[in-house]
């Protein structure tokens, strides 16, 4: 049997009588780029709260590389492997820039609570680790130069960007992207098709996206799958996909 | 990529040693010269030590993390009346006041600290409001148990032994220890990640930061150094009186920390040191009838601060009189740097958070179109 790096199995969740996502099967390879779209209300944010631990689903188990992370608190999942964006971006907005990256990469040092107290050696070394490190990262976005500025003051496109960033930061092995495109013009989405593009290979990372944006979906998704009113309706290739005339009717109406 | 960039062991944020630094001086070298300062000044120094380790302490907590907690005099209480009570027994042990005093300090820190941990492990689920009551429920619920302990004094009060006048110095040298602990903390990854839970919280767990974890450890070094605190008190006034340390004392705390600025380290200090001066001044200068006024000033003056701090209309005199520029000219002067050659100022240094968004600035701004564009636009319509 093929394994797949996230792997969800008949996932669920009910709101009291609202069925809000039912029996969701994805099967994502490892370094794919795959895309989640759906009509507004599909349950496309409501299947990343499952993944990332802030809901816990009522029927179902997903799994990453054959590990069952079902019903585990955020923070571990996050530990685990699977990093997040944010539809309404949630940045740490009193931070700096660099900070709100830091924060990200706090899972990978190891100085203890009494050595940063104390400014003991282990300190100076894990902080100059991690400095260089979150760096290289807001290089990589073009955010290097604004690192001492506060989150809240950037520019929104690169407040989305800065997300990512954070988000790269905790090393994890499956990037789950809300809607990055939303609120960009035509010339930023196309920045963000590469940048998604390059962050892959230069992080060897798998994407799960959600977008309602057709041409960061065309440029970036090796599959889909479409979500309407909580079920699947349709998945496979991008273009098959986008070609299915049930999709076509969920999204244009008859 | 070419980037390399580097920590270097310097101690960061000079500024608060600095002040603490000098006012420590300045009262050291008049206690020297003039063969030894007044007992009513050295209480009241010691009254400003322990009140910006409260303060600094409640910063924590309240500035960094983000939530709201009215407890803080509990902590106290408690550090008083153990670390007092241990200091009793151990007495006959230990001879030497300072080994002595050290002790205390140490035991009433952790006996406040157990509680935190105590209180915090059913509280710390709680958010807002809800904190704020339950911290508040257990600062009276630690003041009552004392009370009735026949051990404790019962409602006299438990005897204590007063230190004497060197009190303010060693008051002094926990206050340093409280800053370089507090800021290290604050630019540490523990510190960040106490920031970020601030910030959003669902963002912090997502990004993989254990949020009870990090809200134990604010909790728990807030309360260590009240407990702290509270020793302080315990060798300065004999008997300790559980009324003290009510209610009113923490919102007294909590008025410190809020006029200093949420986050803001320079800002506990100045605040806890200008009102509690004032607050021992009123108090030992109105007598009589005059006691009665000494609330009604006391509020006036934290009117005043208020108004300052948020008027719009005082925007202008509150940058003529920006302490943070003048620290950073200051710097700039001392140092001979020049202007060109420094980094940008850093908007976000942490002691130095906006809190408020500057609406003045936004309907201020000029909207109406360029003269000089309207200008241009005419000349080049005569040229077509």
């Amino acid at each position: 049997m093929k394994e797949y790096l996230l792997e969800t199995k008949d996932l669920g969740i009910s709101f009291g009588g609202l069925k809000a996502v039912q029996n969701l099967s994805l099967k994502i390879e490892k370094g794919e780029l795959y895309g989640l779209i759906g009509p507004n209300g599909a349950g496309k944010t409501t299947v990343f709260n499952m993944l990332t631990g802030v809901y816990k689903p009522t029927t179902g188990s997903f799994l990453l590389e054959g590990k069952d992370l079902t019903g585990k608190a955020p923070a571990e999942i996050n530990r685990l492997g699977i990093a997040r964006t944010f539809q309404n971006i949630r940045l740490f907005s009193n931070m700096t820039v660099i900070d709100n990256v830091l924060t990200g990469l706090g899972n990978s040092s190891s100085c203890s609570l009494f050595e940063s107290v104390f400014r003991l050696p282990g300190y100076w070394k894990s902080e100059s680790a991690l400095r260089q490190e979150a760096r290289e990262l807001l290089d990589v976005f073009g955010l290097d130069a604004e690192r001492r500025t506060l989150a809240s003051a950037l520019p929104y496109g690169k407040q989305r960007k800065l997300e990512i960033a954070r988000a790269l930061a905790t090393h994890p092995k499956l990037l789950l992207l809300d809607e990055p495109a939303a609120g960009m013009n035509p010339q930023e989405t196309l920045e963000l098709t590469e940048t998604i593009k390059f962050i892959k290979d230069k992080f060897d990372i798998t994407v799960l996206l959600i977008e309602h944006d057709m041409n960061l979906v065309t440029g970036v998704c090796d599959r889909l799958t479409v979500l309407n009113f909580g079920t699947v309706l349709a998945e496979g290739n991008t273009s098959d996909v986008l070609h299915n005339p049930e999709v076509i009717k969920a999204y244009l109406g008859d | 990529m070419a980037i390399k960039t580097s920590v270097k062991p310097k101690i960061k944020n000079c500024t608060n040693y600095f002040i603490v630094g000098a006012f420590f001086l300045v009262f050291l070298i008049i206690d020297l010269a003039s063969g030894g300062l007044r007992n009513s000044s050295s209480i009241l120094l010691t009254k400003i030590a322990y009140s910006i380790i409260l303060a600094v302490s409640l910063n924590i907590v309240v500035g960094f993390l983000g939530e709201l907690s009215l407890g803080h005099a509990g902590f106290m209480c408690v550090g008083a009346y153990i670390g007092c009570f241990f200091e009793n027994i151990l007495a006959d042990i230990i001879p030497s006041k300072i080994l002595l005093i050290i002790a205390a300090m140490i035991i009433g820190g952790l006996a406040a600290a157990l509680s935190g941990i105590v209180i915090g492990i059913p509280t710390l689920r709680l958010k807002g409001d809800y904190l704020a009551i339950a911290t508040l429920a257990f600062g009276e619920i630690v003041r009552t148990i004392f009370k009735n302990q026949a051990v404790f004094g019962g409602a006299l009060g438990l005897t204590t032994h007063r230190y004497g006048k060197s009190l303010w110095i060693i008051a002094f040298a926990v206050v340093f220890i409280c800053l370089f602990i507090t800021q290290n903390l604050m630019l540490s990854k523990q510190g960040r990640a106490i920031k970020a839970i601030r910030d959003n919280e669902i963002a912090a767990r997502a990004m993989g930061v254990n949020v009870t974890y990090y809200k134990m450890v604010a909790f728990v070094i807030s309360a260590f150094f009240a407990g702290i605190a509270g020793v302080i008190y315990g060798n300065l006034i004999s008997p300790v009186s559980n009324t003290f340390f009510d209610f009113n004392y923490s919102i007294e705390i909590l008025v410190m920390v809020v006029l200093g600025g949420m986050g803001n380290i320079t800002g506990s200090i100045l605040a806890a040191t200008v009102l509690t001066f004032v607050n021992v001044k009123l108090t030992t200068q109105l007598s009589g009838d005059l006691a009665a006024l000494k609330n009604l000033i006391y509020a006036l003056i934290l009117i005043v601060i208020v108004v300052y701090n948020n008027a719009p209309a005082l925007r202008g005199l509150r940058e003529k009189l920006d302490f943070f520029k003048f620290v950073t000219g200051l710097k700039e002067k001392l140092f001979k740097k020049k202007p060109g050659d420094s980094e940008p100022p850093s908007t976000a240094s942490w002691d130095k958070i906006p809190t408020k968004i500057d609406m003045d600035a936004l309907l201020s701004t000029d909207v109406t179109p360029d003269k000089s564009f309207e200008a241009d636009k005419s000349a080049s319509r005569r040229k077509e």
